[in-house]
């Protein structure tokens, strides 16, 4: 891909602005349409149009393989751990009310962490997929 | 510690979902098996406390979030889904004792870790199903512990497990997806998917078409999942090529599962009366079953794998299941409940064998394991006591399942079918006999002449599961007990 | 009749996207062209759960005072759930046929079904 200059300018422009776009999907999901899973993939996306434009070789050096297989277990550990704190704060699994004095922030503020949970992983996992399937050219 | 009683439900199904991750992390294949193996004994140790506080206390319900039913998702235990959870939960454990040796043999070096972690996972999926009280849950809990499963299939170390798994992921999802479109009809109809909101819910609508096609749906979805005959193709591969530990552990687990959604379906949601009375539930169920008896056993004598000759057998097994779920009666039911007890036993033990016998002898082919029968006594032991168990001679746990399925028979005046069960176990004597015979009476073949003994680590689960098979066929009190009880719950089909 | 068939056309959809993708799973030997028979499969089953959460001149389900009429928007959680499960199956079956592939050098249903001789 190196001759396409007019790609490779267009992406780099892109790039920015899809990760930008994927944290304003994250983090306003709990007021408007948006959440982890959808802002996990346009993250991922991100990362897939720049493996797909500047080679793989670059993209594993910005996305390390096995820092994402890790960032996948991570997310899915957020989740649990979120929930686990419900119930060493002596309510049921999950019930994010009793994070914080408030339950109403602390509804709030369980959803972010859980969702920022959902975005991790799905974006992790995208882009493993992505490397898993786009290195077996050879 | 008595904090945490109350939360017990979600712990149960938490525990190996937060093990499974972690074992991702461990990265070295020792340290996730220890992982896994501490989130299962405790999955187990928390089914059995469950299984002792519903007996005795009646039901338990969890509202996930603090979210009320029917809005939020809600986890309930009886004693038949207690019953469940403590049978996949033991299986689990005894096979995770029994893996090491044998993934070190049949999994590719460094992917030791994905292989707990995949198992663990599945084992989460299968708990989910069995303890949730809501309808889209189930279809998601199913997801996560197929996915996990073809994932574990493909890992076998020839290439035909992943034709085998590419075979089971299309009929599983086609399965799932059944399932979604029937609940999706539900909930078109009602407005919930809470099962208990449901129960209330559909007697006024039950003659409506969308409710009909639901019911269809989710039958058939069920009955692929669960292998029942003509639906059963996926599984003999998948269970034959699958990682020793995969075979044992899904053999023993993975279709009773689906085959508890069945029950819980047909008699706690759509109820006995509307499923058997208004719909010919019964005749849908036994003409398959009686048709898996006999066309499973009868694949199962013509096999030359071994692996392949049990997963037919499983085919059989879960036709009896099914005929005793069939006969709609209290009596069924437990033998249904039962058998899937005891048939769970017997295979696993029967599974861990072969998988012994296959870290010796690299095959499971009934030419290759020629007069064995001297080199590895141990490994004989446990596979006669399952096949005793398989065939239902007496004193061993099979007997008591036939013993109950024929009562249960016999009470519903279908002195027939009684002929055709022992018909059918005939034909479980051929297959068993074939195996018997091999491992014995043959001539031992010279490239097994330095095999020795399997290590003690995989022959003593393989053992304690033989024994189970025998032990379980002389005390019978805590089978029986928790069987008749769900039964009587599930025929009342009380409101939780 | 024909009133019937338009006022539930969205069923009619679903229900041609079903056969469309049940057909495919079933008529194709490619392993891929089974995915996507599967893929097709699984969409029509969304478009069964949307469609019946719209409510007729109901918005998107956000609370704002120039709306009292909202669709529902359950159905639409509950099939990014299915959505979510059916990119991981799609993506597992694609693994297994690249495998596939790379062991058996085919994803001809008949052909690996003569490489494996007793099917």
């Amino acid at each position: 891909m190196r001759h396409h200059r007019v790609l490779r300018i267009i992406s780099k422009l892109l790039i920015p602005f899809i990760m930008l776009f994927a944290l304003y999907v994250q983090f306003h999901g709990d007021f408007g349409p948006g959440g982890g899973f959808q802002a996990g993939v346009i993250m991922a996306s991100a990362f897939i149009l720049y493996g797909l434009i500047f080679g793989l070789e670059n993209a594993r050096k910005v996305a390390p393989p096995a820092v994402v297989t890790k960032l996948v277990a991570a997310g899915v550990l957020i989740y649990a751990g979120t929930g686990y704190m419900g119930l060493f704060k002596g309510a049921n699994f999950l019930d994010y009310g009793a994070l914080s004095k408030d339950p109403v922030a602390g509804q709030h503020l369980g959803i972010m962490i859980i969702e920022f949970g959902v975005g991790t992983t799905v974006a992790a996992a995208m882009i493993t997929i992505f490397f898993l399937f786009a290195g077996r050219d050879r | 510690m008595s904090n945490l009683i109350p939360h017990l439900p979600a712990l149960q199904v938490v525990i190996p979902l937060f093990a499974a991750p972690l074992c991702l992390l461990a990265g070295r294949t020792g340290l996730a098996w220890i992982i896994a193996l501490a989130a299962s004994s405790a999955a187990t140790a928390t089914a059995m406390a469950l299984a002792y506080l519903t007996y005795h206390n009646g039901v338990i319900s969890y509202q996930m979030g603090g979210w009320a039913p029917p809005w939020g998702i809600e986890y309930v235990v009886d004693t038949a889904n207690a019953f469940i959870l403590l049978l996949v939960s033991s299986i689990a454990t005894m096979v995770l004792i029994y893996s090491p040796a044998s993934v070190a043999k049949e999994i590719r070096p460094g992917r030791g870790h994905l292989y707990y972690c995949m198992y663990i996972l599945c084992l989460t999926g299968l708990l989910g199903i069995a303890i949730t009280g809501d309808a889209f849950n189930v279809f998601v809990f199913l997801e996560i512990s197929s996915l996990s499963s073809y994932a574990l299939i493909a890992m076998g170390g020839q290439r035909k497990a992943l034709t085998a798994a590419f075979q089971y992921l299309v009929m599983g999802t086609i399965g799932a997806t059944f399932f979604l479109i029937g609940v999706g009809l539900l909930y078109m109809m009602t407005g919930t998917l809470n099962m208990a909101d449901l129960q209330t819910r559909i007697p006024g609508i039950q003659d409506s078409r969308p409710v009909l096609a639901a019911f269809a749906f989710i039958t058939v979805g069920l009955a692929l999942k669960a292998a029942l005959f003509p639906m059963h193709l996926w599984l003999p591969n998948a269970y034959a090529y699958a990682p020793s530990g995969v075979s044992a552990f899904m053999a023993a687990t993975a279709t009773k599962v689906s085959l508890y959604v069945l029950l819980r379906f047909t008699f706690t949601i759509f109820g006995a009366k509307y499923a058997f009375g208004n719909l010919p539930l019964h005749w849908v169920l036994l003409v398959p079953a009686v048709l898996a008896m006999f066309a499973g056993s009868f694949s199962a004598i013509f096999q030359r794998d071994i692996k392949r000759m049990l997963a037919y057998s499983s085919v059989a097994q879960i036709g009896y299941i099914t005929l005793a779920i069939s006969l709609a009666s209290s009596a069924g039911v437990t033998a249904a409940l039962i058998h899937i007890f005891n048939h769970g036993l017997m295979k696993a033990a029967l599974f861990c064998a072969m998988g012994c016998i296959f870290y010796r002898i690299s095959s499971t082919r009934i030419d290759a394991m020629a007069g064995l029968g001297r080199q590895m006594p141990w490994t004989m032991t446990a596979i006669v006591a399952g096949g005793l168990s398989l065939l239902g001679v007496p004193l061993t746990a099979g007997f008591i399942s036939k013993w109950y399925l024929v009562q249960a028979a016999l009470q519903s005046n279908l002195w027939w079918l009684v002929i055709l069960i022992a018909l059918s176990s005939m034909l479980a004597l051929v297959y068993v006999w074939r195996l018997v015979e091999a491992l014995y009476f043959k001539e031992p073949s010279p490239n097994n002449a330095a095999v020795t003994e399997a290590p003690l680590s995989m022959l003593l689960p393989t053992l304690l599961l033989a024994g189970a098979n025998i032990y379980f066929g002389i005390d019978t009190r805590v089978p029986v007990a928790m069987a008749e009880h769900a039964a009587e719950l599930l025929m009342r089909g009380q409101i939780w | 009749m024909l009133q019937v068939i338009l006022d539930h056309y969205n069923y009619w959809i679903a229900i041609l996207l079903m056969m469309i993708g049940l057909y495919t799973v079933v008529a194709r030997g490619n392993l891929v062209k089974k995915l996507v028979g599967l893929n097709i499969f699984q969409t029509s089953v969304f478009l069964l759960y949307i469609t019946m959460g719209k409510v007729a001149g109901g918005t998107a389900p956000i609370l704002d005072d120039r709306f009292t009429v909202y669709s529902n928007p359950i159905p639409h959680v509950l099939i990014l759930t299915a959505i979510v499960v059916g990119v991981a199956t799609t993506a597992l079956g694609l693994a297994l046929v690249v495998r596939i592939k790379e062991s058996y050098g085919t994803i001809e249903e008949d052909e690996l079904n003569l490489l494996d001789g007793e099917m």
